[in-house]
């Protein structure tokens, strides 16, 4: 939990991000029913910190999220080709384990889906089916990871209620709690505060930049404000192909790209 | 591999074991129906045995005609009766009817479909049989017991009611509001454009409806037997007798291991029933399936 | 604009015209409870539930159908346990394990859906003629292997409309936790458990008023189910036995077992009903 890194100074951690990158897309080219959604993808995400991937509509920001933890492998008609490594393996490779993989991310979608089962089940699910049975062990994880997203204070007293019952805000923490329980070493992001209230919307963006010292973490969004605010690197996606990926600062204020010049400055959404 | 993955894997094979297994079952029913179908189409030509109307099994006169027929009969007049009274009915459930009308409406469709044959069977006899032989036949100027291929009609007519209301209220449903809209701002009024835009457009969904009505029609056995007479003639009115197929296959199983060919024409009844259900079902699950890919 | 009038009009009548069909429709339900209701009361007694057929039953002397209540209830509920244990994995198969989309997955569904139509008395005929091949009599065992297969579409069919109405997400969310995809499908069937036990009085419902697969398959006996492979008496088949004998009182007791039936059929759709609109506790 409390990595090392923390301590570093920006300029280091960069240079350690870039050195052991995560996540790497080689080559990746992804087709669904004939339609090229992603074309010759090449780039290394930098650790330990917040990249937002942002784009117009149906530019297949969402589906390169999805290609990360395959989950687009659910996809009607998909064919990937190309190959995405975490940690330098490929995770499209044929003899890998696709539940192991998908571990290791942790998933924060639109909407908050909590599973059918009480607050502190929904917490205690991942690490319940790795094979954790140590009630202790459990109790204790839940309540780090709830203290981790700021829920435990309003929810330690009903622990045991259906997690339904709970405001739209915090369902989201505790799906994000959820996902931290097992001990990922990624967070994806997908739209992750677009159900949200202003206010819930800031304390999951606060908490995103809170975990950048420990996790990778990906957006997507299509908010540019948002991406301002919290991440440290862009990447523009558009039509499939990426077409500028940089410091925060750099792609917002000063794209090179004429395309991402006109999507910053709001013509084309 | 770890235990996980193990029982994941497990899961998968069992699973597609039983999916295998039920699929491999409904072949050896079309398997074995053909083979004990066999006999019979040996001694006569598939043609001479689906055109002669004269069943005399003892003689071994194997004519099916009359129970086509019958089945036919019964069909019909369930549609003729069930088709204008669904399409009507959902059109004002869909577009006339408020919210809470709706829902208190197609429960009871739920409940419609919920009851045994056997039960509608037991209405048809109680009511419909003496309705026809003591009220409407008389009035009409003609002498019947009331066991007629009108009375299986009606018992049919009724048993469809639920299939062809659910599916056409769902297709129904799927007709974009921005069409119903287009034609309204034409001042149309809402009649005509029913007649003329939402019926117009929902035609495949609802023959689909009409299709796998009439197959459920075909396949009903002890509603209609109970009250259509069980006469193996050709009808030629709604006030005489008929003997639909799966009505010949319920009332002689008893009997037909004593005489020659007898098994084997009854499961070339069998077969000719699991053919046509089979064809028609799938004809209207077709037709569904695309309509609502097309919704999506 | 004379022509507006004739046209409102003709909306006018259109309109009553549905009306007249809904409530011709709705109202032969009422009126084939009522039906049954109205005949069938006079003869229900206490007497006809709780005892099997004595001697002299069939003209009209004492007994009752007990036998025949118990023996519907033993095939219904084993039926519907088979069907349930078979179809329920066969329809996460289709849903979670097969690839969605593909020529397998549609052409299952297909022939599911198709099945679905097919008559009993196509199930029943099939079977007896096995069941006379390989020399079983008509029994217990014959019916409930019938009604199994008859049933099996029911529940197949039902659950993936079921699981169909599960959110992507809900698996994209339980996936990212690095569940398999059988623990998945536990978290699924956890998800739609009302609408699993819809799913069983469905195809309860069909099993116990079923005639046309009992009646080649199961055979009648006047004696209590015993035996797996002893014939059995089944209640529907009790009703046409007694309603084609010429003896009023024995026809008496035909509506009144036919509004046992009707009471069986109308929890059952009750217990539905109730199951289906109950708020689910974790619904999302």
């Amino acid at each position: 939990m409390h990595a090392s890194t923390s301590i570093q100074t920006a300029e280091t951690q960069d240079l350690v991000a870039l050195a052991t990158p995560h996540i790497q897309i080689k080559d990746l080219n992804v087709t669904i029913e004939g339609k090229r959604i992603l074309k010759n993808i090449n780039l290394s995400i930098p650790n330990n910190s917040v990249t937002s991937i942002i784009g117009p509509s149906g530019c297949g920001k969402t589906t390169l999220l999805k290609t990360l933890n395959r989950l687009v492998d659910d996809t009607k008609g998909v064919e990937i080709s190309g190959s995405v490594l975490v940690n330098g393996e490929d995770i499209y490779a044929k003899d890998a384990e696709v539940t192991h993989i998908r571990k290791k991310m942790g998933l924060l979608s639109q909407k908050p889906f909590p599973l059918p089962m009480s607050i502190f089940e929904n917490v205690a699910y991942g690490p319940r089916i790795h094979g954790e049975r140590n009630k202790k062990l459990l109790k204790q994880i839940v309540e780090t990871q709830l203290r981790n997203v700021g829920l435990w204070e309003e929810v330690k007293e009903r622990l045991d209620a259906s997690a339904t019952r709970l405001s739209i805000g915090q369902q989201q923490r505790l799906c994000l709690a959820r996902g931290l329980a097992v001990q990922p070493e990624i967070i994806l992001g997908d739209e992750s505060t677009s159900a949200l209230d202003p206010i819930s919307t800031q304390t999951i963006e606060n908490l995103l930049i809170e975990l950048k010292k420990d996790y990778t973490i990906v957006l997507v969004t299509h908010i540019l404000r948002q991406a301002r605010r919290v991440s440290d690197y862009i990447l523009f996606v558009y039509n499939g192909e990426v077409v500028e990926f940089g410091k925060t600062e750099d792609v917002l204020l000063n794209p090179q790209n004429e395309i991402t010049q006109q999507y910053v400055k709001g013509f084309i959404s | 591999m770890n235990w996980r993955l193990i029982k994941d894997k497990l899961a998968e094979r069992s699973f597609a074991l039983l999916l295998l297994s039920s699929v491999v079952v409904i072949f050896l029913i079309l398997i074995g129906l053909t083979m004990k179908s066999v006999p019979l189409l040996r001694a006569e030509s598939l043609l001479t045995v689906l055109t002669d109307s004269v069943w005399s099994p003892l003689k071994g006169n194997f004519g099916f005609l009359p129970f086509i027929m019958g089945t036919i009969w019964v069909t019909m007049i369930s549609l003729i009766i069930a088709v204008p009274l669904c399409v009507l009915a959902s059109v004002y459930l869909v577009e006339y009817a408020s919210e809470a009308l709706r829902k208190m409406v197609l429960p009871l469709m739920n409940v419609l479909a919920a009851i045994p044959p056997v039960l509608y069977g037991v209405w048809g006899v109680l009511f419909v049989v003496p309705i026809l032989s003591d009220y409407i036949a008389p009035l009409l100027g003609v002498n019947t017991t009331g066991y007629t291929v009108f009375a299986g009609g009606i018992v049919l007519a009724v048993m469809i009611f639920p299939i062809m209301i659910s599916i056409m209220v769902e297709v129904l449903q799927t007709i974009p509001q921005e069409l119903k809209a287009a034609s309204l701002s034409l001042g149309a009024t809402k009649w005509e454009t029913i007649t003329k835009v939402i019926l117009v457009k929902a035609k495949p969904g609802i023959l689909a409806a009409i299709v796998l009505g009439v197959s459920r029609a075909f396949g009903e056995t002890v509603a209609v037997l109970m009250v259509c007479g069980n006469i193996p003639q050709l009808p030629s009115s709604l006030f005489d007798a008929g003997y639909p197929l799966p009505a010949l296959i319920a009332n002689n199983f008893g009997e037909m291991m004593s005489i020659p060919l007898y098994d084997s024409a009854l499961m070339f009844a069998a077969l000719l029933l699991f053919v046509l259900i089979f064809g028609f079902n799938l004809l209207s699950r077709i037709i569904l399936n695309r309509l609502e890919e097309k919704a999506q | 604009m004379s022509n507006v009038k004739s046209r409102l009009r003709k909306e006018k009548i259109a309109k009553i015209a549905m009306q007249l069909s809904g409530m011709a429709i709705t109202g032969s339900l009422f009126f084939i409870v009522g039906t049954i209701l109205y005949k069938g009361l006079p003869y229900l007694s206490w007497e006809m539930v709780s005892q099997s057929p004595q001697g002299g039953f069939y003209i009209g002397k004492e007994g009752g159908i007990f036998n025949a209540i118990l023996g519907s209830l033993y095939l219904a509920t084993v039926s519907t346990a088979l069907a349930t244990l078979i179809g329920i994995p066969i329809s996460i198969y289709l849903n979670m394990y097969v690839k969605s989309g593909s020529f397998l997955e549609r052409a299952c569904k297909l022939l599911f859906d198709v099945l679905f139509g097919i008559p009993s008395i196509v199930y029943g005929a099939i079977a007896f003629s096995i069941m006379v091949w390989i020399g079983i009599r008509a029994s217990l065992l014959g019916g409930i292997i019938t009604i199994t297969l008859l049933t099996i579409p029911i529940v197949v069919r039902t659950i993936d409309e079921l699981l169909k109405t599960i959110p992507i997400d809900l698996q994209h969310v339980t996936f990212s936790l690095g569940s398999t995809r059988w623990e998945t499908a536990k978290m699924f069937l956890r998800y739609i458990r009302p609408g699993i036990f819809t799913a069983i009085l469905l195809a309860f419902g069909r099993a116990i008023g079923d005639v046309a697969g009992v009646l080649l398959t199961t055979g009648f006996s006047d004696n209590l189910p015993k035996y797996i492979d002893e014939p059995s008496a089944t209640l529907p088949l009790a009703i046409f036995f007694q309603l084609s004998s010429p003896i009023p009182e024995v026809q008496g007791r035909a509506y009144a077992s036919a509004l046992v039936l009707t009471f069986i059929i109308l929890i059952i759709v009750i217990c539905t009903h109730l199951l289906a609109s109950k708020q689910q506790k974790h619904k999302i």
